[in-house]
């Protein structure tokens, strides 16, 4: 076996999140999206740090940008941040129990979505409410199930 | 960076609008769901409802194929009449049907894409609209797909007249699905609730005379220095699938002006 294994599974979950950002949803559920590709990200971070890093983050932002038409370069500063904070953090969030660790999740989505919307700003868009932190509460729920989620992946195909 | 290199230069937008292939295959396997409903639809019915379906279409057609009528002889009188007063006459606008694949997952921007691009010979600041009325512009245009901004977008504004009367103004999106702004309209304007509101083509972006939105509000306020209008726009613009791409011909060496 190599010494490093599963670069698939990793590209794949987070082409899976990227996809996941751009179905469609029902009106009422619109603004609670849930930042998946930035949970995502932060999870492999947290997992394998010495393999999904800055750069990593950087692309993947890039691609999210692209897809979705924002301004590009916002998804892409804004998730390199996160994975940045995420790789000072890593030691003391695996340690973490769920609960505290989707705490953590809240303020880094939190803090995905307010660099985002800074962003936005820039560029003319402004936000009437501060609806658009109620994703970061979204993920944080979300976060248990997903972490799980991911570990069984990362456990059944021995990504390293 | 590269967001304010974004920002400032134009080829960072293109090569955005190049790099939008990437993103065709997650939005074509996004649209998959809608599609199966839709192809459900389509062949899974019953008898019944394909005769009565029948019998709609049939009295709908009758009664297109009379308005049409009327409007032969209508279009006719009107290039009489606009020969007596020695203006052009309106040409006509050639439209290709686009199928929308998705939708903007911002809720603060009204956007959607279109499966059409380059290779269709569409260009930015291109008019879209479906079978009900205006629905907005294209903003970047994909070798395979194309953005679309819909006129409710809060940074998207349009100028229009009201249909009865001629007084023109500017509608505004304010980024609810079912409402525009006309901004700075005199207190003693003669607007009533239900006026129809046609584009103007003032702005050179889009064609004449397509319907906008209903006005659906007056509100006078003597403290305020205009009237606050409210207009309900026609298009369905969170229902349509498919929309109509006008090629304007009279936009044609008027010197296309960027969108913002």
């Amino acid at each position: 076996m190599s010494p490093s294994n599963g670069h698939w599974v990793i590209a794949l979950t987070l082409l899976m999140a990227l996809w996941l950002a751009i179905v469609p949803l029902p009106v009422w559920a619109q603004w609670g999206r849930p930042e998946l590709v930035a949970m995502v990200l932060v999870y492999w971070v947290i997992a394998l740090p010495e393999r999904v890093g800055i750069g990593i983050a950087w692309v993947v932002g890039l691609l999210q940008d692209i897809m979705q038409g924002s301004p590009l370069g916002q998804h892409a500063f804004a998730l390199a941040v996160l994975a940045y904070v995420s790789l000072i953090l890593y030691q003391r969030l695996r340690m973490y129990p769920p609960i505290q660790q989707a705490g953590v999740i809240f303020v880094l989505i939190g803090l995905n979505q307010l660099l985002c919307h800074w962003v936005e700003t820039l560029t003319g868009t402004v936000s009437p409410n501060l609806l658009f932190l109620l994703p970061a509460l979204v993920s944080a729920l979300l976060w248990p199930l997903l972490s799980v989620f991911l570990r069984v992946l990362r456990r059944a195909y021995y990504v390293t | 960076m590269l967001i304010f290199a974004g920002q400032r230069f134009g080829w960072v937008k293109d090569l955005q609008a190049n790099l939008s292939i990437v993103a065709t295959p997650f939005y074509w396997v996004g649209d998959i769901p809608s599609k199966i409903s839709e192809w459900s639809d389509e062949n899974i019915r019953s008898r019944k409802t394909l005769i009565a379906d029948n019998e709609r279409f049939t009295a709908e057609s009758l009664l297109l194929k009379a308005q049409v009528q009327k409007l032969a002889s209508l279009e006719a009188e009107n290039v009489r009449l606009r020969e007596l007063l020695n203006s052009s006459a309106i040409l006509d606008d050639s439209v290709l049907v686009a199928e929308m694949v998705g939708v903007s997952p911002d809720p603060l921007h009204h956007q959607i894409i279109v499966n059409k691009g380059k290779k269709d010979g569409l260009y930015v600041g291109q008019p879209v609209t479906d079978a009900l009325g205006l629905m907005g512009q294209i903003i970047e245009v994909g070798p395979l797909q194309s953005r679309v901004l819909l006129i409710t977008d809060a940074s998207h504004a349009l100028p229009v007249q009201i249909n009865r009367n001629g007084v023109r103004s500017v509608a505004e999106g304010v980024g609810l699905f079912h409402e525009l702004i006309l901004q700075h309209v005199a207190a003693t304007t003669d607007i009533k609730v239900g006026d129809l509101l046609v584009s103007s083509g003032l702005g050179q972006r889009f064609p004449v005379g397509y319907p906008v939105a209903v006005v659906t509000e007056v509100t006078i306020d003597p403290g305020q220095a205009f009237a606050i209008v409210k207009a309900k726009p026609s298009a369905a613009l969170n229902r349509s699938r498919h929309v109509l791409l006008v090629f304007s011909n009279r936009r044609e060496g008027s010197a296309a002006v960027e969108p913002e």
